[in-house]
């Protein structure tokens, strides 16, 4: 990685070495995917098409280009020319802008026939989107910037015969159109146009001599939108914010000033940067960044401050909270491997220089970036685009990945002729243990909403869980199943309550992604290994049933092998299994 | 500025923009360094602007002839 072509960077210095930082970047050994892009552009592109080529080499992906002759963007796209069809783009990006709309500011227009172009002007851009669908990639069109100027001042932008208007309406069609078209994108052009400043973009010596769309050290800013949209299409993006606490996500050091001395809320300016910043973080853990603390801090200080009653974050929001005095390197690798990820996941926030470098160097696959004064911090992170979405939710993203991974596990089973052959050749490993407060939120998140593989169906707080954790009265089982093709995360969930020398089974529950894995088994034999160091002699199980969990009522006889005690009117049956002589049931999965 | 110190800072830039090492003398033009197209005259034009802080105007690109005439724009722009 060069750090050059980290954000916010040197536009002037891009353009100017481009040719060397792209001689080091493809020596610099690290493994790349490779991927066709065709630009078809509506002005000169070489700039924005080298930016873009050096920001994606950076992210881990080398392109290969196809560029449409001047401003031949239409034509190449509905009539097609052999080395475009021979090309064959895995991704083709519509470089076009305001140059590109034939329409002008006229005063003297009436409104029927500002409609005509209008319509004419959009059907064309769809009719090339249309045509373009024979490559079955995705596409990522430039929406409009405003213009050069406004003939008619403000009124250029309301009125239906200004330019102004004629580009905001445009805008909204198109992105009508990206919201009803998967895999149909906008790069915010009119966005990076603002960002840069209008007036500088429109350098319009650079339109007259060389027929670049904007001033030509804007360019560079084109190629990183851009590439940001395909590495996040690639799945390139970072996937975790390793926050640190004092200075960064609220003012002063709690350790010293004391929860009540720390600035985050309503009351002072100060107070209300590090609000804005906690809220901003709080957004990004919808979007589905995963958020860790990693702060040089006594836990108990760094719990405190996350509670402080006026933030906007709570020590829940974070899946890891690493608050100690280990180098922050160190913690952050833990962090990582803790959850799954890997360092190239990490974004680095901390305001401290110190710390920054130091995790720069121990970690170098992470983006740190530089933090400034604590109202600059959003734009600082947000700017670099690290975790860039292209479709409505991250969460849907890693979806769609579960969904991938189930389908290579039905495409393995279908392979497979014997049903224990298919379960052995997942290679599935299990990490079964006592309630960990890292996973309290997930096990408390899975037990709320798991309705069919749910014995007793009971619902508990997070902390009514966390408090069953820390109780000599329970035993309580986290389990977290993976396999070659990827990691479940926590997935069933057992809590016990001790009554002499009887344990009763409060809750049993699993996630349906991991039916008939033998998951169910596992548990089993974790839990007789754990009630029988806690002297327990006798398990015995409830089903209760309810609307939707029918698929259990056999569970304790026929497929855990426990024996009948009682049955109900309401249905609800009892059984129990006696520890003496216990042999395991699990073969498939390898636990802890 | 000395022409001496716009040369040498000129060679610098020449050199970035190519990515190879690059002697300038007056007569050098883009027949004589290969990759000194049309798309990099435009990248080496900015690069120059950037290095002097000055901006040619719009007629002097198209009519510089060779690297002097280039230097001698920039002597009497540049501060």
């Amino acid at each position: 990685m060069l750090k050059e072509l980290e954000y916010p960077f040197d536009a002037s210095l891009i353009l100017k070495k481009r040719r060397a930082f792209k001689r080091t970047l493809l020596a610099d050994g690290s493994s790349r995917i490779r991927r066709k892009i065709a630009v078809l552009g509506g002005s000169t592109t070489d700039d924005v098409v080298s930016a873009a080529e050096l920001f994606l080499l950076n992210f881990g992906i080398e392109a290969e280009f196809y560029q449409s002759e001047y401003a031949m963007f239409w034509e190449d796209g509905v009539f097609g020319n052999e080395e475009l069809e021979a090309f064959k783009p895995d991704l083709i990006y519509i470089c076009t802008s305001t140059v590109n709309l034939q329409f002008r500011s006229d005063p003297a227009l009436t409104k029927e026939q500002a409609e005509e172009i209008f319509a004419a002007q959009y059907s064309r851009f769809e009719t090339l989107w249309q045509k373009l669908e024979r490559f079955h990639c995705p596409i990522i069109q430039n929406n409009f910037e405003q213009p050069p100027y406004a003939l008619m001042g403000s009124m250029d932008s309301w009125d239906y015969r200004g330019l102004g208007y004629f580009v905001n309406r445009m805008n909204l069609k198109l992105a009508e159109y990206a919201q009803s078209h998967e895999g149909f994108y906008l790069l915010d052009l009119a966005r990076t146009a603002a960002e840069y400043g209008l007036n500088e973009w429109h350098d319009r010596s650079y339109w007259f001599m060389y027929k670049y769309m904007c001033a030509r050290l804007a360019v560079p800013n084109i190629g990183y939108k851009l590439a940001l949209i395909v590495k996040s299409i690639y799945g390139k993006n970072r996937k975790m914010l390793a926050l640190d606490l004092d200075n960064t996500l609220w003012g002063g050091v709690v350790g010293d000033d004391g929860v009540e001395g720390i600035a985050i809320g309503q009351e002072t300016g100060t107070a209300q940067a590090y609000y804005e910043l906690q809220q901003y973080v709080g957004d990004l853990k919808k979007l589905g960044v995963v958020l860790t603390v990693c702060s040089k801090n006594e836990e108990e200080n760094a719990i405190a401050g996350l509670e402080h009653p006026e933030g906007a974050l709570k020590p829940a929001d974070f899946a890891v909270i690493k608050a100690n005095w280990e180098p922050k390197d160190r913690n952050l690798l833990e962090t990582v491997q803790g959850i799954g990820l890997l360092p190239s996941a990490i974004v680095f926030a901390d305001d401290n220089p110190a710390e920054r470098e130091k995790v720069r160097r121990g970690v170098p696959e992470a983006a740190v970036p530089e933090l400034d004064e604590v109202y600059r911090y959003i734009g600082e992170i947000s700017g670099a685009g690290y975790f860039e979405p292209v479709s409505i939710s991250a969460d849907d993203l890693k979806r769609s990945e579960m969904y991938r991974q189930n389908a290579q596990r039905a495409q393995l089973q279908a392979q497979t002729e014997d049903y224990g052959e298919y379960l052995a050749s997942l290679q599935m490993h299990a990490e079964i243990a006592p309630f960990k407060p890292m996973y309290i939120q997930r096990i408390t998140q899975l037990t709320n909403k798991s309705n069919q593989f749910n014995l007793t169906t009971r619902r508990y707080t997070q902390s009514e869980m966390e408090q069953l954790a820390q109780s000599p009265e329970c035993v309580t089982l986290y389990g977290k199943l993976a396999d070659k093709f990827g990691d479940n995360g926590v997935v069933s969930v057992i809590v016990g309550e001790k009554q002499g020398s009887d344990l009763n089974i409060a809750l049993w529950l699993m996630s349906c992604r991991v039916l008939k894995r033998d998951m169910e088994l596992a548990m089993l034999d974790e839990l007789v290994k754990n009630a029988a160091n806690a002297g327990i002699s006798r398990l015995i199980g409830r089903y209760i049933p309810s609307a939707k969990n029918k698929m259990v009522k056999d569970l304790y006889p026929e497929t855990l092998g426990f024996s009948p005690v009682s049955a109900d009117e309401n249905g609800v049956t009892v059984w129990e299994l006696k520890l003496d002589n216990y042999v395991n049931k699990n073969k498939y999965i390898e636990v802890n | 500025m000395s022409e001496k110190e716009i040369y040498s800072r000129l060679e610098e830039v020449f050199s970035d923009v190519f990515d190879e090492d690059i002697n300038l003398t007056a007569a050098t033009t883009a027949d004589d360094i290969e990759d000194w197209d049309s798309i990099e005259h435009i990248n080496l034009i900015g690069a120059v602007e950037d290095e002097f802080g000055i901006r040619f105007k719009m007629g002097e690109v198209s009519g510089m002839k060779n690297v002097g005439e280039m230097v001698k724009i920039i002597a009497s722009r540049a501060k």
